[in-house]
């Protein structure tokens, strides 16, 4: 099986590993859990094994999609001035574009920063048990994976947090602002989301969906 | 966190190409094929060894990007209502009023996030599309560091759009004061999303041919 001098051409595929950036060609050499596997070249992260990683990232997912829940529902900035108060959620963030083409903002914001970080969650988790569980993998997973990553630059549930707090920047010598309890959710959202994405690594579930354990 | 190195066929000099060896990988989850295959057998993406359309794509979502950021910067993006006046600014007046009021630190920050960041972007993309057709003296390294930027910083730049929007949904408080989401907002976003797909749509692979051609030159002059 080992044949370090073997050169890469006469290697079998499945014993090959390419960097997605920028192409290059590696011997498959699978690191042990904690280590990292990256490109010599460009440093892309090609494998990235942690023990346990699909429990904790189940535990993520499912406490994401609690926060992303709860953060569109209760409201998370209040404000007064002067007798006058108004208190928002998310959903009515999103909703602020209106009249004529602005109602297509109002959609997109709505996806980015509701619908996909929710709908990234529960592919996730579609994706992950059956691995985790040991069991064949779901219906339709290889899709499902593949949409989530793609999905995964237009997830923008931190960036609206980071807005939040430039927002109540501004408005703070205008009017007296206070946090609603969503705007905690958020500031755990983006610790979450910052922490799957470390924990996931894609080479792992790919490869497990391509040869799932038979049990 | 321990580091492993893949290992390579011979000492760290030599990386081939999946290309040279005639592989084709697949980019969303690194399954190499022979070349000529279509589709990826583990998950079904499209295999393609270069994007050939790919310089196409980037130079039409550019340019798409750059004619919305013009709008984007002449039209307001908010409107501010007070008990006595309407006033319209737009991202730049807006930071040069915040200026003249004295807070310059935050009237520097606007005009970096929301000015200087997009503009950056839109040169990086384009320097990038042009270092891979022609020869450039910037190292692949560093090229292939300032895609990444670009690339992470994208998306960070709809702040502006969820800053309008949340102020526009909070902002309301009847007689006293409103504000509301100006015309340049949706083309701020536009341009913002066809800068993202621009980004996307770079095949990075194409970074790391040039090199391996500027070292064939080299060992032949």
């Amino acid at each position: 099986m080992d044949r370090p001098d073997t050169p890469l051409a006469e290697l079998p595929m499945d014993e090959l590993i390419v960097c997605p950036q920028c192409d290059a060609v590696y011997r498959l050499r699978r690191p042990a859990h904690g280590e990292r596997a990256s490109c010599e070249r460009c440093h892309t992260a090609l494998i990235t094994p942690r023990r346990n990683a699909g429990l904790q990232i189940i535990a993520v997912a499912v406490a994401v999609m609690v926060l992303i829940i709860g953060a569109a529902v209760f409201p998370f900035l209040t404000i007064d001035a002067a007798g006058a108060s108004n208190a928002v959620s998310v959903l009515d963030a999103a909703l602020a574009f209106s009249g004529g083409p602005m109602i297509l903002l109002s959609l997109a914001t709505a996806a980015l920063i509701f619908f996909i970080p929710l709908l990234r969650v529960l592919l996730t988790l579609y994706v992950l048990i059956p691995v985790v569980l040991d069991r064949p993998p779901a219906r339709h997973a290889v899709a499902a994976f593949r949409l989530s990553e793609e999905l995964r630059p237009w997830s923008m549930a931190e960036v609206f947090a980071i807005g939040c707090a430039v927002a109540l920047v501004k408005v703070a010598d205008l009017a007296d602002v206070g946090f609603g309890p969503a705007f905690y959710m958020f500031g755990a959202l983006v610790i979450l989301v910052i922490a799957q994405d470390r924990f996931l690594c894609k080479w792992s579930v790919w490869n497990s969906l391509e040869h799932p354990k038979t049990s | 966190m321990q580091m492993v190195r893949m290992e390579l066929s011979g000492t760290s000099q030599d990386i081939v190409s999946a290309r040279e060896l005639g592989i084709v990988a697949c980019t969303r989850c690194n399954k190499p094929a022979p070349m000529g295959t279509e589709l990826c057998s583990r998950c079904g993406s499209k295999l393609v060894s270069r994007d050939r359309m790919s310089l196409q794509r980037v130079w039409a979502f550019w340019t798409v990007g750059l004619m919305c950021y013009i709008p984007a910067n002449t039209y307001p993006m908010l409107k501010t209502r007070t008990l006595f006046q309407v006033e319209e600014s737009t991202i730049i007046g807006g930071a040069v009023e915040l200026a003249q009021y004295g807070n310059w630190g935050i009237a520097l920050i606007i005009l970096f996030a929301s000015v200087a960041i997009p503009l950056a972007k839109f040169m990086a993309v384009a320097f990038l599309a042009i270092s891979v057709k022609r020869r450039s003296v910037t190292s692949q390294r560093q090229r292939y560091y300032l895609y990444e930027v670009v690339e992470y910083i994208g998306r960070w730049s709809m702040i502006d759009i969820f800053v309008v929007a949340i102020l526009s949904s909070l902002v309301q408080l009847k007689t006293l004061a409103a504000i509301n989401p100006g015309t340049a907002s949706i083309f701020f976003a536009l341009s913002v999303i066809f800068t993202m797909l621009a980004a996307q749509a770079f095949d990075t692979r194409m970074i790391w041919d040039a090199q391996t051609k500027d070292e064939g030159l080299k060992t032949n002059d």
